[in-house]
C-alpha cells in the first residue's frame, strides 16, 4: 500500500480545498493518522472508499476521543541585552489548545487486504460545536459504533439516520467517557415500561390504581 | 440532509416514546387491514442469550420491523480501564466475551506489544496459538449447542457439547488455574509454563474431539430438520456483509475470504498449514457449516503446533512488570477471535494507565444486520438467525 504522505498528496490533488495534517505515531506499530476537515470529511472519505488503488471497503473500528484543553508550551531561545551584555536566554511561550472531540477511524481493504489508513474527524469544541459528518452512508459498519460515540462521548454525528443513545438509558443526560466527567452520587434509574403501562391501565379502567 | 437539523442537542433527552400498542396495519388502498403487533423480545428470553432485547413489530407471524436494544450489561469496561494500569485491565478483558477469555487476552497483549514493541518469544508464540485455537473449539463448540437448542432440539446437543468443552476447560485450569477466566497472557509473552505432562493431555483431549466432531457431524449436518430450519433463512449478501464490517464466520459464511489469520499473520500463524472455509449462500446453513469446518482446520493447526512447539523461554527479557510506561503514541492491534475480529486501540500518554483504551467488539458490530437478516422471516427464524450470529453480551455491552 501507498505511505500515507502518497495518500495525503493524491487526495489533495483530488480535492485542492480540503485541509489535511498528518499526525505522525511515535510508537512502535508505526501507524500515523490523518485529520480531515469537517468540511470535505465525506468527499474524502468516499474517495478512499472508492479510489481503484485503495479501495477501504472496510472500516474496522471507529472510536472516540477526548482531549481536554491543554497549554503547550514551547521553549525557543533568543539573544537579548541582559544588564548590557548579550547573552542567549530561553523565552517560554504558553499557547493554549482548546478542547475538542475526536471520532477516529480505521479503514482497512477486505478486496485488496490491505490498509490501515486512519482518519481523524476533529470537533471545534466540546461543547456547542460538537459537530462531524457521519460516515455511516458510505459503510453501514460505523452506524452503531458512532451511536456508541455520541452515546459516550458527545459528539453529533450529522447525517446518521438513527442518532440515539446506545448503552446508556434514553433519560441520562450526561457522556461517562468524557475525561471530565463525574459520576452523580445518585443516579435516577430509567423508567421502566411498567410505568407506562399502569398508566395506560388506569385511563382504562377509569379508576385509581393504587401503586 | 435534513435529520442534520433535527438531530438534538447534546445531553437531551433523545428516545421517541416506545409504544407498545397494537397498530393499524396500512395497506396499499389505504385503508385499515389487519393489525401489527408490537412485541419486546427480551431482555429476559432464553433466546437472546444474556440481557438483549428485540423490539420487533410483526405482521401475523412475519417481522417487518426489528430493533435490537443494548446496555443491559453496561458497565463501561473502557472507562474503568482507563483509571488503571495497563496490565490491571488483563484480568477484566476476560470477562468481555466470557467464553473465549485466551483470544481476549491475546488481542490486549497484542496490541499492548504493537504500543511498545515487546517481541513474545517462540514458545510463547506456541503457546498462544495452541490456547487460542482450542478457545476457538470450545466457543464453536458451545454455539452449535446452542443454535440447535434455539431450533427446538432442547438439551441434548448442548449437552453433548458442553461435555467436550469441560475437557478442554480443565486442560486450560491445569494451565491457568481457572476454567474460564484464565487471565493468562502479559505483555511480550505468557505468564506461567506448561505443566509437565500438559502437551500429552492435549494430545490425547485433541484425538477424542476429533472423534466427537465426527459423531456430531454424522447426527447433525445432513439431519433434515436442521436443513429444513435453517437452509435461505436468514440470509446476508457478501456486499452488504463488507460494508457493514461484519467479521469472523459470519463473513466467511457469505463468502468473503478474509481471515486475520491468513491476512494479518499476526503470531505465528504463516507457519501453519490450513484452509479457510468458505460458504457460498450466507444463509444460517452456511453459517453452521462454517464453524464445524472451521472446527476441523483447528484441530488440524493445534496438531502442528502441538509437535512443533520448541522449549525456551516465555516472556520477552525487556518486558516489565513494575514501572511500565510505554512511550506516547497509539496502536490498533486486531486478531482473528472466535466471533470475528477483536481490536483492541489504544492512546498511551507516558503515563502508568491508558489514555484512551477502546475495544472493538466484533459482537456489537455483527449485530448491525440484524434487522435485514430478519426482515420478511417469522419469529421463530428471528430466533435462530440471532443464535446464528453468535453473541456474548459481556462483550456487546462492555
Amino acid at each position: 500500500m501507498e505511505t500515507l504522505d502518497q495518500i495525503k498528496s493524491r487526495i489533495e490533488g483530488a480535492f485542492p480545498g480540503a485541509a489535511l495534517q498528518i499526525i505522525p505515531n511515535e510508537s512502535a506499530a508505526q501507524q500515523p493518522s490523518l485529520v480531515v476537515d469537517n468540511a470535505s470529511a465525506f468527499a474524502v472519505a468516499r474517495w478512499l472508499r472508492d479510489d481503484p488503488a485503495l479501495r477501504l471497503d472496510y472500516c474496522s473500528n471507529v472510536s472516540g476521543v477526548d482531549w481536554l484543553p491543554a497549554e503547550t508550551t514551547t521553549k525557543t531561545k533568543v539573544k537579548k541585552l541582559v544588564n548590557g551584555v548579550e547573552q542567549e536566554v530561553e523565552e517560554v511561550t504558553k499557547t493554549a489548545r482548546p478542547g475538542y472531540l475526536e471520532a477516529v477511524y480505521h479503514l482497512y481493504s477486505m478486496s485488496l487486504k490491505h490498509g490501515p489508513v486512519i482518519l481523524r474527524l476533529r470537533t471545534l469544541d466540546r461543547a456547542e460545536q460538537n459537530q462531524v459528518p457521519s460516515l455511516t452512508p458510505l459503510w453501514r459498519g460505523a452506524e452503531f459504533q458512532e451511536r456508541e460515540i455520541y452515546d459516550l462521548f458527545g459528539i453529533r454525528f450529522d447525517g446518521h439516520p438513527d442518532l440515539r443513545r446506545i448503552l446508556m438509558w434514553d433519560g441520562f443526560v450526561d457522556h461517562p467517557m468524557r475525561k471530565d466527567y463525574v459520576e452523580p452520587d445518585d443516579y435516577d434509574y430509567e423508567p421502566t415500561p411498567h410505568d407506562e403501562v399502569l398508566e395506560k391501565a388506569q385511563k382504562h379502567q377509569g379508576t385509581e390504581v393504587s401503586a | 440532509m435534513s435529520e442534520l437539523l433535527e438531530a438534538p442537542a447534546a445531553g437531551s433527552v433523545t428516545a421517541a416514546p416506545r409504544n407498545y400498542e397494537i397498530l393499524p396495519k396500512p395497506t396499499d388502498d389505504g385503508e385499515v387491514g389487519g393489525d401489527l403487533l408490537e412485541v419486546a423480545m427480551g431482555p429476559h428470553h432464553p433466546s437472546t442469550h444474556g440481557v438483549f432485547r428485540m423490539d420487533v413489530v410483526l405482521d401475523g407471524e412475519q417481522v417487518v420491523k426489528l430493533k435490537p436494544v443494548f446496555g443491559y450489561l453496561h458497565r463501561n469496561h473502557e472507562k474503568i480501564a482507563e483509571n488503571t494500569t495497563y496490565l490491571a485491565s488483563m484480568p477484566y478483558t476476560d470477562r468481555l466475551d466470557y467464553l473465549c477469555s485466551m483470544t481476549n487476552n491475546w488481542a490486549y497483549a497484542l496490541s499492548v506489544e504493537r504500543l511498545t514493541g515487546l517481541q513474545p518469544p517462540e514458545r510463547a508464540e506456541y503457546i498462544r496459538v495452541i490456547t487460542a485455537e482450542l478457545t476457538r473449539l470450545v466457543n464453536h463448540t458451545c454455539l452449535v449447542g446452542f443454535l440447535l437448542q434455539d431450533m427446538g432440539a432442547l438439551g441434548t446437543p448442548l449437552m453433548y457439547a458442553f461435555r467436550e468443552r469441560e475437557i478442554i476447560l480443565d486442560l486450560f485450569e491445569s494451565l491457568t488455574g481457572s476454567r474460564m477466566m484464565c487471565n493468562y497472557m502479559r505483555f511480550g509473552g505468557c505468564r506461567v509454563d506448561l505443566p509437565v505432562g500438559w502437551l500429552d493431555q492435549a494430545r490425547s483431549a485433541l484425538d477424542g474431539y476429533e472423534e466427537f466432531l465426527e459423531t456430531f457431524q454424522k447426527f447433525l449436518t445432513e439431519n433434515e430438520i436442521l436443513v429444513a430450519r435453517s437452509q435461505g433463512i436468514g440470509v446476508l449478501p457478501p456486499e452488504l456483509a463488507i460494508s457493514a464490517s461484519i467479521t469472523g464466520p459470519m463473513l466467511r459464511a457469505s463468502g468473503v475470504n478474509y481471515d486475520l489469520r491468513k491476512v494479518d499473520k499476526y503470531g505465528i500463524y504463516d507457519r501453519f498449514d490450513f484452509r479457510v472455509p468458505l460458504g457460498d449462500h450466507g444463509d444460517v446453513y452456511d453459517r453452521y457449516m462454517i464453524r464445524v469446518l472451521e472446527m476441523q482446520e483447528s484441530v488440524k493447526i493445534l496438531r502442528q503446533a502441538l509437535r512443533d512447539i520448541p522449549g525456551g523461554p516465555i516472556v520477552d527479557p525487556k518486558a516489565k512488570i513494575r514501572g511500565f510506561r510505554p512511550k506516547a503514541g497509539e496502536a490498533y492491534g486486531r486478531i482473528e477471535c472466535p466471533k470475528g475480529e477483536l481490536g483492541f486501540y489504544l492512546i498511551s500518554d507516558g503515563s502508568p494507565n491508558p489514555y484512551r483504551y477502546r475495544v472493538r467488539p466484533p459482537s456489537l458490530i455483527n449485530l448491525t444486520v440484524l434487522e435485514d437478516m430478519c426482515l420478511g422471516q417469522t419469529v421463530a427464524d428471528a430466533v435462530i438467525i440471532l443464535g446464528s450470529v453468535d453473541i456474548v453480551l459481556g462483550e456487546v455491552d462492555r
